[in-house]
């Protein structure tokens, strides 16, 4: 009986390479904290000052709501645009991109926008684009556009690299047009997913929308910014609480629009 | 049966398969198909048997050209289809009906929208997406879909039918493609015996009706005596049998798969 249980294989082989991995990393999270000088005393200090700063910002001071408005509607416009002409043109792009229907001379160029669009984030984008084309919402919506394509442009690509090819197959053994291939054995299979990642960017531009007016390119984040250079805290607090307020209700919508597609 | 949306030479020309010499390589050097001959004319319902990976599936897709062949010729309805490309190739393969062994249904569609597949190769695309179909063929759908035997199930979605009935669906698109020739590609394997029956049947009907030659890969060797006229046994690539069911004994049986312990 010992000797069977000492010829029996370990079923479970020690991992010796990913051990000395995890040491490497903890012992490199220690070093980081000691070269980067974060010390108690000074987390309890600024932990002080926090409380001192959002003391300030209470009671909130929506005197100003015309302005609030209007920037809100701003950036709500510059979102719903992106979001509109940055999934229309992530379409063609993501269905170009994928591997399983198109040849590479197609999907590599196509790869290659999509990787260029997902580089840089959208403030880079934001300046790039003020520098362009001025301040305003204009450079606002096109870096969202830009954002759109990197995201949704491959997350399309992905969904439809993930197809079951057998109805693909099925319809091409019938002498389908390759058109109504895509319309009859791909989007079928997809577009639930697409609608899916479509509100999905839509939410993630109403959030970026807040932030690339912070570079001049048009929404909320110019007024936001501008009042927290002024030690205006009241109204920076009426502000915040107006972005959490839009957020939610473009959450809601989005779940609302999803059910609707979800079957 | 009403018959009469017969595009092109759906029904003039003489319903035949001619496969000549036809060799494929997938990676050079090592055929899956080494040099495939035979002729079926009319109506006519001829089973491949053969061990997997012997290339029978590969020889159905060679028909239709969803695989290239490396070699060799083969007429479907006295046309080469080797020779054809592009538009004229999507046109020879809407007269080639074919039953897939995983049926191969858009699960998302309905029953109809995916029988009215069939006619894609002949509908502009923006009637097949605004499901703006000639009249005739959606008749044409609905009489098959009663045909098959799956009338309750008209619109209902592809994903809420049983593996007999989505097969059905499967034939029934095919069918609807006025084809010169119907293939099946292990129809039953997936499905119980007695659908299988069911389906065996359903595929000979349509075969007689149509006259029109039906050609079945099947692993089942009794389905295939039942069902077929004439059985053609593949081995290793080639073909070592190929005669009526009768003349089909336990000698070619042991030669197209190898062994006997298994015939029992």
């Amino acid at each position: 009986m010992t000797t069977t249980v000492a010829q029996r294989k370990r079923p479970f082989k020690p991992n010796w390479l990913a051990r000395m991995g995890w040491l490497l990393v903890l012992v490199y999270a220690i070093y980081a904290i000691s070269a980067l000088d974060i010390t108690w005393p000074r987390f309890v200090d600024g932990l002080g000052n926090g409380a001192k700063f959002v003391g300030e910002l209470f009671p909130p001071n929506f005197e100003r709501w015309k302005l609030l408005v209007e920037n809100l509607l701003e950036t709500v416009e510059i979102a719903v645009i992106a979001s509109a002409f940055g999934i229309l043109l992530s379409l063609p792009i993501g269905l170009l991109a994928a591997r399983n229907l198109m040849p590479p001379w197609a999907s590599w160029p196509a790869r290659a926008i999509i990787c260029v669009c997902r580089s840089f984030h959208p403030v880079i984008f934001a300046i790039l684009f003020v520098k362009a084309v001025g301040f305003g919402p204009m450079a606002g919506i096109l870096t969202l556009i830009f954002a759109s394509i990197g995201f949704i442009g491959k997350l399309f690509a992905e969904a439809i690299e993930e197809i079951s090819l057998k109805p693909v197959e099925a319809c091409k053994a019938a002498g389908a047009p390759f058109l109504s291939v895509l319309i009859y054995a791909v989007m079928p299979q997809v577009l639930n997913r697409f609608i899916g990642f479509a509100t999905y960017q839509f939410d993630a531009n109403i959030r970026n929308s807040t932030m690339v007016g912070i570079v001049g390119a048009g929404g909320i984040g110019g007024t936001l910014f501008a009042s927290f250079q002024r030690y205006d805290y009241d109204f920076l607090c009426a502000i915040l609480l107006s972005i959490i307020g839009l957020i939610m209700i473009s959450e809601f919508l989005a779940v609302r629009i999803k059910a609707v597609f979800n079957d | 049966m009403s018959n009469q949306n017969t595009n092109g030479n759906g029904g003039a020309t003489p319903r035949s398969l001619i496969v000549k010499d036809v060799f494929k390589e997938y990676v050079p050097g090592t055929p899956v198909l080494k040099g495939i001959s035979f002729e079926v004319t009319g109506r006519s319902t001829v089973a491949i048997i053969g061990p997997s990976g012997t290339g029978k599936s590969t020889l159905l897709r060679c028909i239709n050209r969803l695989i290239e062949p490396t070699g060799g010729a083969i007429h479907v309805a006295g046309q080469d289809i080797t020779q054809l490309s592009g538009k004229d190739l999507r046109h020879a393969r809407h007269y080639i009906g074919m039953v897939f062994q995983e049926f191969n249904l858009v699960e998302r569609l309905s029953v109809i929208e995916n029988v009215l597949c069939g006619r894609l190769g002949f509908t502009p695309v923006w009637r097949a997406w605004l499901r703006k179909y000639p009249q005739t063929d959606i008749d044409r759908a609905f009489e098959l879909i009663e045909k098959v035997g799956l009338g309750e199930f008209i619109t209902a979605r592809a994903d809420s039918l049983s593996g007999g009935q989505r097969q059905r669906v499967g034939i029934a698109r095919a069918v609807m493609q006025n084809p010169d020739i119907l293939m099946a590609d292990e129809p039953t394997s997936s499905l119980d015996p007695k659908t299988s029956v069911e389906i065996m049947e359903l595929l000979n009907e349509f075969s007689a009706v149509h006259d029109i030659p039906l050609l079945i890969n099947i692993h089942d060797v009794k389905l295939a005596q039942r069902f077929a006229d004439r059985i053609i046994g593949m081995s290793d690539g080639r073909i070592v049998f190929d005669g009526t069911p009768d003349e089909l004994q336990d000698s070619h049986l042991k030669e197209i798969y190898g062994g006997e312990d298994w015939m029992l």
